[in-house]
């Protein structure tokens, strides 16, 4: 390598002397760190080894086999206290996934609305969205949730006088009850007719594509994609007789019964993260805009192009490139902030991991287990988004 | 429009119309320049009125300044400010005897003071660098007490605001030269290196806070020999310190990673070795560069302090948290809220619009973003 043949020429003008030699001294610098990094772990090793043995508390995994014993309120799979520590923190661990995932759908949607309204041309909307902003972004997240969940589970109603936000929608002290549709066989086929809708739209869209490359005629594939997607569900909707019977959330003594009852924690914490990362997610889509620049719109102006077009077909494909990178790591922030929804009650997967290494003292086995999970999810959603980007990126000319 | 005097004379002409006319334009051309738009605006209006009205009553209308407890705020139906009042002190100081509370309130004067020069002063980096470690050493000093007459605290109770300030002073610039270090070696041609500082900086900010807490409270007593123990303070400083020291470090990166080649080959052609070419050229302006993305990350790790209430050490959230535990007061968390939420806004709306003038005048001062 050029570099150490200069490095030695170097150590060789300068006496000679073997110790002057960049190659030995780079090999000493990497066994060095090396070799203190790995004396550390050992000594820290063998403490806890000493430490645990005087406690009496064995080390390893086999905990996670052994009973739970405490309650998780909200659970995706079934769960009971009979079930093991194990079991327990996949319940967490599933709580933690719904929330980032529900939480980055919504923060996308929101976030991105937020930016645009940022740079409207109404003043009174963009002071709105710019105190938004700047009042999620300066006061602490966890002041945030604290507070969502207060709002939900104190100032909120009881179930008797609940807010109706929407019809057959509720908030009230014991969360949020909204209905759900009740299955019927006709929905199955309805979904089929969508599925058969979405393919058709996707012919249909290359179809046009290649008909305006070749002739230069448009075609309306959005309204099309849309009639195709909407209408056969529709169309079979209304063969099998409108079964649409929805399971009505509705007072049965001192809570609702039927529909979807959500926590006021598991509220909370969504309307918390959500609230915050759309605020930072804002200034990103903001300034990505802000990035195209203006001879960009004034170029796609002159030829002919309306605002619409202008923003959907010039300025936002540039701007995703600039914002992708950002949303990035506002998504792995949302996703590893959940993790505070130990400061408010909801079982995510920190705190089941806190009351598992409070009741058992596998300190280190639960926090190995913590780490290794959070590492994995950042690396996944980093992947996932790499890949997205590559996507995006190819499309440059 | 683009004729000047065109411009110049409907200026003359705007100066003598009214101050109605004026705002009538403005409103026509930032309010109602569509219908969409005038819709919106009137929506917003409404949406305003209908908070706003409840709130100014709640805050100022029917609000209580003096009450011995929350049934007089009760009666009166809006905010209990007398709760901040009676409570004031102890969401500031917490624990802290009370007698001695002038130090913590001394330590916050310090800061600000330290903040203000920090800003508005042009102070060189060896001014800043022996001015911010001696007031974080003497502010630690002044807690601790134990000499000139000032009787010994322990650090449990060194509660609220001083403990988010030590914490966040104390863990970025103790995680500062581990970022350096970090950044340096995530960039260094021997793997080794390498491989450790990306393990490092990818392990700490691939995992929520709170892990690392846990970690420093929970699982680092169990590393140390038997028989030594550190206060849960300095443990939580240190997770502080090594979890700040990887963001800052990726900010660093940044900085370094827009450093022309050619001014390494031109340290490298003059023959000084690597430490005189990092010190000496390539980190001044690096950090140079990375300046706006630190001060965001501090003013993310001051507002990351108050995580440390949930492993049981009580800054200001704690102290807001044990104050609504005294049952004359139990309603008063809004108000409780409201303090802790304003505190933070104020320090954090500072600095981050401190960072937005700083990024502005270094993209003055340099002619273009990266040069290739």
């Amino acid at each position: 390598m050029a570099v150490d043949v200069r490095g030695s020429l170097r150590g060789a003008a300068l006496g000679g002397t073997w110790w002057r030699d960049p190659r030995v001294r780079s090999l000493g610098y990497q066994i060095g760190s090396v070799a203190i990094v790995t004396a550390l772990v050992a000594y820290f090793a063998h403490n806890a080894s000493v430490n645990m043995a005087r406690q009496g508390i064995a080390s390893g995994f086999g905990f996670l086999d052994r009973e739970a014993g405490f309650e998780i309120s909200t659970a995706l799979i079934p769960y009971s206290p009979a079930d093991t520590y194990g079991r327990a923190l996949l319940v967490g661990l599933l709580n933690t996934l719904v929330v980032a995932a529900v939480g980055c759908v919504l923060t996308t949607i929101f976030g991105v609305l937020l930016g645009i309204a940022r740079l409207s041309s109404n003043w009174l909307l963009r002071q709105v969205t710019l105190w938004y902003v700047e009042i999620f972004r300066n006061t602490p997240l966890l002041l945030q949730l604290v507070v969502w969940w207060d709002l939900l589970r104190i100032s909120a109603p009881g179930p008797r006088d609940a807010w109706q936000i929407l019809p057959n929608i509720f908030v009230s002290n014991r969360g949020l009850a909204y209905p759900v549709p009740v299955w019927h066989e006709a929905h199955i086929w309805m979904l089929v007719a969508m599925l058969i809708g979405i393919c058709l739209t996707i012919l249909v869209a290359r179809w046009a594509r290649q008909r305006q490359e070749r002739t230069g005629e448009q075609f309306h594939t959005i309204l099309a994609g849309i009639g195709l997607v909407v209408l056969p569900p529709l169309a079979v909707f209304l063969a099998a007789g409108a079964p649409l019977d929805l399971d009505k959330p509705a007072l049965a003594g001192f809570n609702f019964q039927g529909g979807v009852i959500i926590s006021p924690e598991f509220a909370a914490l969504l309307f918390g993260l959500v609230a915050n990362t759309s605020a930072f997610v804002a200034e990103i889509v903001r300034s990505g805009i802000q990035a195209v620049s203006w001879g960009q719109t004034e170029a796609a102006g002159a030829l002919g192009l309306r605002q619409g077009q202008v923003l959907r077909l010039v300025v936002l494909p540039q701007a995703i490139r600039v914002i992708i990178p950002p949303m990035t790591s506002e998504y792995l922030s949302l996703t590893k902030n959940s993790s505070l929804a130990v400061g408010i009650g909801f079982a995510d997967f920190v705190s089941v991991a806190n009351t598992e290494m409070n009741q058992t003292g596998q300190a280190i086995e639960v926090i190995t287990i913590l780490m290794a999970v959070y590492l994995t999810i950042s690396l996944a959603i980093s992947a996932a988004m790499n890949v997205y980007n590559k996507y995006m990126a190819l499309v440059e000319r | 429009m683009t004729d000047i005097t065109h411009d110049a004379s409907a200026g003359l002409f705007e100066a003598r119309r009214g101050v109605v006319a004026r705002s009538w334009d403005w409103a026509r051309t930032n309010l109602f320049n569509s219908v969409l738009n005038s819709l919106l605006t009137l929506m917003i209006v409404y949406l305003i009125v209908r908070l706003a009205v409840p709130l100014i009553n709640w805050a100022i209308v029917d609000s209580t300044f003096v009450a011995q407890n929350d049934a007089a705020c009760k009666a009166a139906g809006g905010a209990c400010w007398a709760f901040i009042g009676n409570w004031g002190r102890f969401l500031l100081f917490g624990r802290f005897p009370d007698p001695e509370r002038w130090r913590p309130a001394l330590v916050i004067v310090i800061f600000a003071a330290m903040m203000l020069m920090s800003s508005r002063v042009r102070l060189s980096g060896k001014t800043l660098f022996i001015m911010w470690g001696g007031g974080v050493a003497g502010s630690v000093a002044l807690m601790f007490g134990g000499f000139l007459g000032m009787p010994y605290v322990e650090t449990e109770l060194w509660n609220g605001v001083p403990l988010n300030l030590l914490l966040t002073v104390g863990g970025c610039g103790f995680a500062f030269p581990v970022a350096i270090f970090a950044a340096l070696g995530r960039r260094s041609r021997m793997p080794a290196i390498r491989w450790l500082s990306v393990a490092y900086i990818e392990l700490f900010r691939g995992v929520p806070l709170i892990t690392v807490l846990f970690m420093a409270t929970v699982m680092v007593p169990l590393f140390l020999p038997t028989g030594v123990t550190i206060a849960k303070l300095w443990r939580a400083e240190v997770a502080f310190t090594l979890f700040f020291g990887s963001y800052l470090a990726e900010a660093i990166r940044g900085g370094l990673q827009v450093i022309p080649r050619g001014q390494y080959e031109a340290a490298d052609a003059l023959g000084i070795g690597y430490w005189r070419k990092t010190r000496l050229v390539i980190l001044p302006q690096a950090l140079a560069i990375s300046i706006p993305s630190l001060v965001n990350t501090s003013i993310s790790a001051f507002k990351d302090t108050v995580l440390i209430t949930i492993v049981g050490i009580f800054d200001l959230l704690g102290d807001v948290n044990s104050a609504m535990n005294a049952p004359e007061w139990r309603s008063a968390y809004w108000e409780g809220y409201t303090f802790v939420a304003a505190i933070f806004f104020a320090v954090c709306f500072f600095m981050s619009r401190y960072s937005q003038s700083l990024e502005r005048s270094l993209s003055r001062a340099r002619p273009g973003p990266r040069r290739k």
